[in-house]
């Protein structure tokens, strides 16, 4: 059995980080935005029974990047949850690059499917 | 009750999800959704957004975990990411028409069928050493870490696997779960890939899976930053602790245990979701 460059413990670790600075990153996000909304808002009574939908501000790249840049807390969360969001896509676009290295050109192939499809449902179907 | 009380209350409930998530390879959005709206009384819909947010943390966030125990399998799981983000885009678009009592009913059916799947005997797969025309093209064969040094598997029955894996990954969109049982058992019974292979290999599919609905979610409006704060920390921290736990413990009767749980979760969505109180 030949184990390939890509598959080897080098490679799997710098994904395996990647993957947990993203996460760790993100988190650190939410939890400063979540500490602005809770001092904000803390003592409001919180509601989800009804769906009302988000705000087109809370929606879409760019209006999340604009509320974070006011310094709102639930804008703050909402960009690191789009960061967790991009966590995976970055995850597949680095694979791309894994297997562009050992010259796979079919694996090359499947992981820029899935990254289509990834970029598609994030900024495609607004 | 208030914003604060509320996040604190979610939080230590996600805690725990995450963490017998992390363990059982079951994922905590299984028990997330109808913990939100039975327990919490939420919407559905954002229930289910804010869960597959979660999903994408626990995935992540286990996936440096796992891939420094050598277990994954990267093409087996990029091939049939495939799959799995195509089913998810559609479970996501069913999500926006699909009633929200159709969605509970069908969540409570996915419940119970992942607690029977986690708490039958695990059915012993013969091992099949010889290799399969497709797999080996697809250069998917590969081997693990065991107590007596790398043991090679060979990977079989692709084209099931692919099918079940888009299965997986349309429940995933609709219902906001890492839909992890339907990955394994893909793997696991039809691909015949061993079975820690599977659960790390289904781990790290998951995050990608859930990724390609949550941006549908996202733009629709279904991901709530004010319920997400406490769901996603508090899984992520769970997941962490669970998986620190995962390569030295024997997990079959924490299977048990959190089988029942999600079969009363699964009927009590099906109950909900049939008298129309959802």
């Amino acid at each position: 059995m030949t184990t390939t460059k890509w598959t080897d413990r080098r490679v799997e670790t710098i994904v395996g980080n990647l993957l947990r600075i993203g996460v760790l990153l993100s988190a650190a996000i939410i939890l400063a935005g979540g500490l602005v909304f809770l001092v904000r808002h803390g003592t409001e009574p919180a509601n989800y029974r009804i769906f009302r939908g988000e705000p087109s501000d809370l929606r879409h790249v760019r209006g999340i990047v604009r509320t974070a840049a006011a310094l709102r807390g639930r804008g703050i969360i909402q960009l690191g949850l789009l960061l967790l969001i991009a966590t995976p896509i970055a995850r597949v676009a680095f694979s791309l690059f894994g297997f562009a290295e050992e010259n796979d050109r079919m694996y090359m192939a499947f992981t820029a499917i899935v990254l289509v499809i990834l970029v598609y449902s994030l900024v495609g179907t607004a | 009750m208030n914003n604060l009380e509320f996040s604190l209350a979610i939080g230590v409930c996600s805690l725990g999800a995450g963490f017998l998530g992390a363990l059982t390879g079951l994922g905590g959005g299984v028990v997330l959704v109808p913990l939100l709206t039975i327990v919490f009384h939420v919407d559905i819909r954002y229930a289910i957004g804010t869960s597959l947010v979660s999903v994408i943390a626990t995935s992540s966030g286990a996936a440096a975990a796992y891939v420094r125990e050598g277990f994954t399998n990267i093409r087996v799981g990029m091939f049939l990411e495939i799959a799995t983000t195509l089913g998810a885009l559609l479970g996501a678009f069913l999500a926006l028409v699909v009633p929200t009592a159709a969605i509970a009913i069908i969540f409570g059916v996915v419940l119970l069928y992942s607690a029977y799947l986690s708490g039958r005997p695990q059915p012993v797969v013969p091992v099949d050493d010889q290799p399969d025309a497709l797999a080996t093209r697809l250069r998917m064969n590969g081997s693990y870490p065991s107590l007596d040094g790398p043991r090679a598997y060979y990977v079989h029955k692709v084209p099931t696997g692919f099918s079940l894996m888009f299965g997986a990954g349309a429940l995933s969109g609709l219902l906001g779960i890492g839909s992890g049982a339907v990955k394994v058992l893909a793997m696991d019974q039809a691909m015949k890939i061993p079975f820690k292979v599977s659960t790390t290999t289904s781990n790290f599919m998951i995050g990608v899976t859930a990724a390609a609905s949550a941006g549908v979610y996202l733009n629709r409006g279904y991901i709530d930053p004010g319920l997400a704060l406490p769901v996603t920390l508090g899984v992520l921290g769970g997941s962490l602790l669970g998986v620190q736990l995962l390569t030295r413990t024997r997990t079959h009767r924490l299977r048990l245990v959190f089988g029942a749980v999600i079969v009363l979760l699964g009927l009590e969505m099906i109950y909900k979701g049939a008298v129309g109180r959802i």
